[in-house]
């Protein structure tokens, strides 16, 4: 295995985040009945024009600010010609020898806290397909032609990736940074981004790249990292047994967990690129560069520096609170609030997230607004609730989906007893009725004090501080 | 340049070529690809290539969505349609 270098290129299509198509006024939203937003320029029909959404080239504009590339001032939109049935006008509209946005880099950070810069070839502008439904009517093939013209911008990495793991970090960080900057909506189980991965490998050492397979498709992280790992271990078992690779497109058979093949590669040529007489070339002015890079939001590895830098949160927590911007602003607002960085990180990235995980609601819809959890927390912090009140309490701000935490812990009587005097006298009632558990203390038997804490934390209904019931106990047994 | 592949560039051309009409074509390409050669022939290093024959650049549209989109009447042309879908002869990848 050490004798062989994978060498992984990704090519991700990232869905742009218009209201409408990229050349024409139909809406974008998913789920519609098939074929009611497929208008005459979407169906390719005689006698129409395309005519360029100015919300896509500002949404690439921004793309290429962000991973520090050239925006070129003009580019230029081609027709890629081929023919399928979910393309009626028998080519893409696409950029082929002018994109709009020329080579960057994005930083990918492995779970060991290395990061790495991957090289951008290009991003470019281009329309989305429809969709072939092959299971509805039988003997045909269905054609739902709604997504025709989503805008889609084509992010092209350099074959810089050396392993599975680094390609499934490289498609997180890119959904996070397209998150971040509002340009994608990053919804993967509606086709939102899409991978293919082209893979190859080499004998170590050597400067020349083998040939490749493209395996198309991908729409996971996990499944990212599965098919390239598997792809690079055909390949590998192939050149070992003497034999050589074939340029093809494979697709990733996720219930099997391997790569096949389907069909042998087109290469460029074959798909006759020439500029669309229908567009004219497109001009990027200082002015759109200046206006983009003033509004630029705050990008994901920026904020995650913040947090660990100035708020001291590990690089794990930051790091997942700022892969997503609707998380980091709930994080912010929390923050705001109680002042609590590290329990505020807890609770959103804890109880927060499995709630939602578990009601698959988006962190924007949750029940808990921002506001009453940073005051859970504040009473947390301040000691008016022990944390299994405070799980009480988050309980039925989330099922009432309203309300106010002091109003609540003052109606179900949850404030936590932190008058030391009742506590004692409560303290003292315990050891006299279970004195067995407490000479087995005294003999040495530190685990019985366990079992004593929870006594007292019965007797006072959950409303003792654990920590101040643990040194009443052992100043009591003394 | 290679021998024309006809029968490849009839298949990216989704065209049924007949025997005669295969011998036509090849002829008609090779006539064409002469002319090519003879303009590749002239000095072009100094020209920019040209995208468009119009000296502007490409007007935007605000983002909005403005179509309402009548799927009755673009159906209406269609061959065969179920359920709402355009249907075509089985497509399997």
């Amino acid at each position: 295995m050490n004798d062989w270098e994978p060498a992984i290129g990704l090519e991700v299509h990232v869905q742009l985040a218009t209201h409408s198509k990229i050349f024409s006024g139909t809406s974008t939203a998913f789920g519609a009945a098939p074929n009611t937003q497929a208008n005459a320029v979407d169906l390719g029909l005689p006698g129409v024009l395309p005519v360029l959404n100015e919300a896509a080239v500002r949404m690439a504009v921004t793309f290429g600010l962000a991973i520090g590339a050239e925006v070129n001032r003009r580019s230029v939109f081609d027709r890629k010609n081929y023919f399928y049935p979910d393309l009626p006008k028998g080519y893409q509209i696409s950029q082929f020898e002018h994109p709009i946005v020329g080579p960057g880099h994005l930083r990918i950070t492995m779970e060991d806290g290395s990061a790495r810069d991957i090289g951008i070839t290009r991003a470019h502008l281009e329309e989305d397909a429809g969709k072939s439904v092959h299971d509805a009517i039988p003997g045909m093939t269905g054609v739902d032609l709604n997504r025709t013209g989503t805008p889609l911008l084509e992010v092209v990495s350099d074959p810089d990736l050396r392993t599975a793991e680094e390609a499934g970090a490289y498609f997180r960080t890119l959904h996070a940074l397209v998150k971040a900057l509002r340009i994608c909506d990053g919804d993967l189980s509606q086709g939102s981004m899409r991978c293919d991965a082209n893979v190859s490998v080499r004998k170590t050492g050597d400067e020349k790249l083998g040939e490749r397979t493209e395996i198309k498709n991908i729409n996971s992280f996990r499944f990212v990292e599965l098919a390239v790992r598997h792809e690079i271990g055909r390949q590998i078992d192939i050149l070992e047994a003497g034999g050589a690779i074939e340029r093809e497109t494979r697709q990733f058979d996720a219930d099997e967990g391997v790569t096949r093949p389907m069909r042998t590669k087109e290469y460029s040529e074959d798909y006759r690129y020439f500029p669309d007489p229908d567009l004219l070339p497109v001009e990027v002015t200082d002015e759109l560069i200046d206006s983009i890079r003033a509004s630029m939001p705050e990008l994901p590895e920026v904020r995650a520096g913040r947090y660990r830098d100035e708020l001291a949160l590990s690089a794990y927590d930051a790091g997942r609170l700022a892969a997503d911007p609707d998380v980091a602003d709930y994080f912010d607002a929390v923050y705001a609030v109680c002042g609590e960085a590290k329990l505020s990180a807890n609770w959103i990235l804890g109880e927060l997230a499995a709630s939602l995980n578990r009601d698959t609601l988006s962190i924007e819809d949750s029940p808990v607004p921002a506001s009453q959890l940073g005051l859970l927390i504040s009473r947390v912090a301040d000691d008016t609730l022990s944390n299994s009140a405070a799980s009480t309490v988050f309980a039925t701000l989330w099922s009432a989906g309203e309300g106010d935490v002091d109003e609540i812990i003052a109606a179900q009587g949850l404030r936590q007893m932190n008058d030391s005097s009742a506590l004692e006298q409560v303290v003292a009632e315990v050891l006299t009725n279970h004195p067995e558990q407490a000479a087995q203390f005294r003999d040495g038997k530190e685990k019985i004090l366990g079992f004593l804490v929870g006594q007292v934390m019965k007797a006072t209904q959950g409303k003792a501080n654990p920590r101040q019931v643990n040194e009443l106990l052992r100043e009591a047994l003394k | 340049m290679d021998k024309l592949n006809i029968t490849h560039l009839a298949k990216l051309s989704q065209l049924a070529l007949s025997d005669s009409e295969r011998a036509h074509v090849e002829q008609d390409l090779a006539h064409i690809i002469d002319m090519v050669d003879h303009m590749a022939s002239v000095d072009t290093n100094s020209v920019e290539p040209l995208a468009h024959p119009l000296d502007a650049v490409q007007r935007l549209r605000p983002d909005e969505v403005t179509e309402e989109v009548n799927r009755n009447r673009f159906q209406r042309g269609a061959p065969a349609t179920e359920a709402g879908l355009y249907l075509v002869p089985r497509v399997i990848e």
